[in-house]
């Protein structure tokens, strides 16, 4: 049923018409609007007005119910943030695992609430810091980890049953979550009182984040094996965080952004449902990730659109029966491909109405990024800022107050409606790729580099928009500073490379190397027979095999990945 | 001629400057990423390029283009190549970088202009065909 009654639609509409005419017209020749269109950045036309005739056909029941209940349009819980708010989760890591411990610490002192693990290039890739690919980017862009001792001192003095750790890992992920279980059971944490997440999304590797170590249908067996081993081993373990936000940094729009992850999600769902597990057990620990950008509607409108999407495919096209396996969580991150050099300042604004509009999407948990990203990783006074920004929307604004504040709101409806309707276009011709199968689908469309030219496309338009000046962007193409602004940016300690370097040669020169080759050699089978491969990882993570080593093992039996290149 | 050198994975700046360099005319490489600097420096003699663009969004340029140019150096190719870096490149790395050897430093928020311009200026215009 709809919200307004036929007749009160006919009204509304013969009413507008005549305000058109009657004031809209002359108002807009005197006064001439500043564009011919206005359009989202993921390039939606919006109109001047909207009212009760474009949310005419909404079905309140169907369409946005009532939150934390199927479509969970509104919200994924009841009560939202007037229970309890979102989780503070800023991503951290660089240099040693020492040095990482030092921020996780300084950050819950801070006001965080939850820790989230960066990983530096060399470990995201399965690589050992003593690679010849590996110098110089060792500890930069996070935390370097080659073995199990790295990931006991990373969480040292930090209690794993009561602080929820995400770790960004994704075909390493086996590996890196191997060496934390074996941690927890050395400190006799039970793996049923971790809290957590492990990325875990080998396909958005090879269009979003591109550190792929392994080829697409390997990596997705492993993301798999995880699922299978969590479900059944570590129950309150979040097993595979869907993420969209590396595909936005990588130049997406939202619309591209919501259809490719929620693809992925697909895709992982339908390995899971393959290999035998049931829908109602595992899909419950399936989490997303989106990014959020400056277009504050379209964001929300995306968020929106997601939980709704997401809660018709898992039951419809899955058929889940318990309302948890429908509900999507997802964390957000504020995007550092929207941060400008010039003025840096001005990106603590950006930042705040992105995680603006991460709230009033809905989002479970959020980081906002570093002012300073445009330069370097950032800096503790970044970091401060950034959870103080999470601070002022929560307690200052009272938009936290209610429950899906727009909800309603005949843009944001409309807007909601549009996103779905393009992003489901593009589910539709990934599932035609696969003839019915997204599990197919996503490998022919990753495999044919279809993902990834139409990202490229995006990325390339959207900065011929900046430099048509289209799109303006604040101090970059109009209002320039005239002088640049002086700017501390984090002091990366080049000693950290070294000081890795000798913890690596430590560990192999003090571990049983037999043992080493043995539980390698019990992957390799396992990897040849097709066998889950988290308990002997596990094992060889336990015997101090170095992450580089397993990950070596698994490209000799799966082969390489070779970027297509596609631009 | 552009690449990607070390395992950082951020490709999308280098995708649109190939694109951008390609739509101004100009006869791209694309190298691709993961690479080391002795492979780059090979490709570039092989296919006698006139520019050798790195992108490094890792903060290991300062490291990895002193690398660039020793083996660019090595190949005996330097000084018949303009090299170019963009990222993100702090303000204080932009002279060092230049002192090492890198002609052109651009660092995030540079225009696909700007860098056209920088190429047609630094490299002489082919001659004429038949």
């Amino acid at each position: 049923m709809g919200l307004f009654d036929k007749e009160g639609v006919r009204r509304i509409r013969g009413g507008r018409e005549e305000w058109e005419k009657t004031e809209l017209k002359p108002a807009v020749d005197r006064t001439p609007e500043t564009h011919e269109t206005f359009t989202t950045l993921s390039g939606i036309e919006v109109g001047g007005l909207y009212t009760p005739e474009d949310v005419e056909h909404l079905d309140y029941e169907a369409g946005l119910g009532f939150p934390g209940a199927p479509p969970f349009t509104r919200g994924a819980y009841p009560s939202m943030y007037r229970s309890r708010p979102w989780t503070r989760r800023q991503i951290a890591g660089f240099g040693t695992a020492r040095s990482t411990n030092q921020r996780f610490r300084f950050l819950l002192d801070h006001g965080q609430t939850g820790l989230s693990t960066d990983f530096d290039h060399p470990t995201l890739t399965g690589y050992d810091s003593d690679h010849e690919l590996a110098d110089g980017e060792v500890g930069r862009l996070g935390v370097a980890v080659d073995t199990i001792r790295d990931v006991d001192e990373l969480f040292e003095a930090i209690p794993l049953d009561r602080v929820g750790i995400s770790f960004t890992i994704n075909h390493p992920a086996i590996v890196l979550l191997g060496m934390f279980l074996g941690v927890a059971e050395s400190r006799n944490v039970p793996w049923s009182a971790l809290r957590g997440t492990v990325q875990n999304d080998s396909l958005k590797e090879f269009h979003g984040q591109k550190t792929f170590a392994l080829p697409p249908a390997p990596s997705l067996k492993l993301t798999t094996d995880i699922i299978e081993f969590c479900t059944e081993h570590v129950p309150n373990w979040y097993t595979v965080s869907i993420s969209g936000y590396h595909t936005r940094e990588a130049g997406a729009d939202a619309v591209q952004e919501l259809a490719f992850t929620l693809a992925q999600g697909m895709a992982y769902t339908e390995a899971a449902i393959e290999r035998g597990l049931d829908i109602d057990r595992f899909a419950p620990r399936l989490s997303y990730f989106f990014g959020c950008h400056n277009n504050l509607f379209e964001e929300v409108a995306k968020f929106r659109a997601a939980r709704r999407m997401w809660a018709r495919i898992v039951k419809t096209r899955y058929e889940a029966k318990r309302p948890e396996s429908m509900r999507m969580r997802f964390h957000t991150q504020t995007l550092g491909s929207t941060l400008v050099r010039e003025d840096p300042k001005n990106n603590i604004t950006r930042g705040a109405f992105q995680a603006l509009a991460a709230v009033l999407g809905g989002t479970q948990s959020l980081h906002v990024s570093g002012y300073d990203e445009a330069y370097d990783i950032p800096s503790e006074d970044a970091m401060k800022v950034s959870l103080a920004t999470q601070l002022v929307i929560a307690h200052e604004t009272g938009v936290a107050n209610t429950v899906d504040p727009l909800g309603g709101s005949y843009y944001v409806e409309s807007l909601t409606d549009a996103v779905e309707e393009r992003a489901q276009a593009y589910i539709d011709r990934i599932e035609e790729m696969g003839g019915g199968s997204m599990y197919r689908g996503m490998l022919s469309a990753v495999e044919s580099g279809y993902i990834e030219r139409e990202i490229a496309g995006t990325a390339f338009e959207y900065q011929q928009g900046i430099e048509r000046k289209e799109h303006v962007v604040v101090g970059l193409n109009e209002y320039r500073p005239e002088t640049a602004q002086p700017l501390e940016v984090f002091d990366f300690d080049t000693a950290e490379e070294g000081r890795q370097l000798e913890r690596l040669t430590e560990v192999r020169r003090s571990r049983s190397n037999a043992e080493v080759e043995k539980a390698l050699d019990d992957i390799r089978r396992g990897a040849e027979t097709d066998e889950n491969l988290f308990t002997p990882v596990m094992a060889a993570a336990g015997a101090c095999a170095t992450e580089g080593e397993v990950m070596g093992v698994l490209r000799e039996v799966y082969g390489e990945h070779t970027d297509p290149g596609v631009f | 001629m552009i690449a990607k050198v070390g395992l950082d994975g951020h490709d999308r700046g280098l995708k649109i400057i190939a694109r951008g360099l390609r739509d101004a005319g100009m006869e791209v490489i694309y190298l691709g990423m993961r690479l080391t600097p002795d492979a780059v420096a090979a490709a570039a003699q092989e296919e006698d390029v006139d520019v050798v663009g790195i992108s490094i969004l890792s903060g290991a340029h300062m490291r990895l283009m002193s690398r660039v140019v020793k083996a660019l150096e090595d190949l005996g190719v330097k000084e018949r190549v303009l090299l170019v870096v963009g990222g993100t490149i702090p303000d204080a790395d932009v002279g060092p970088l230049q002192e090492t050897g890198v002609d052109g430093v651009f660092p995030v928020g540079t225009t696909i202009g700007d860098i056209v311009e920088f190429v047609r200026a630094g490299v002489p215009a082919p001659e004429p065909g038949p």
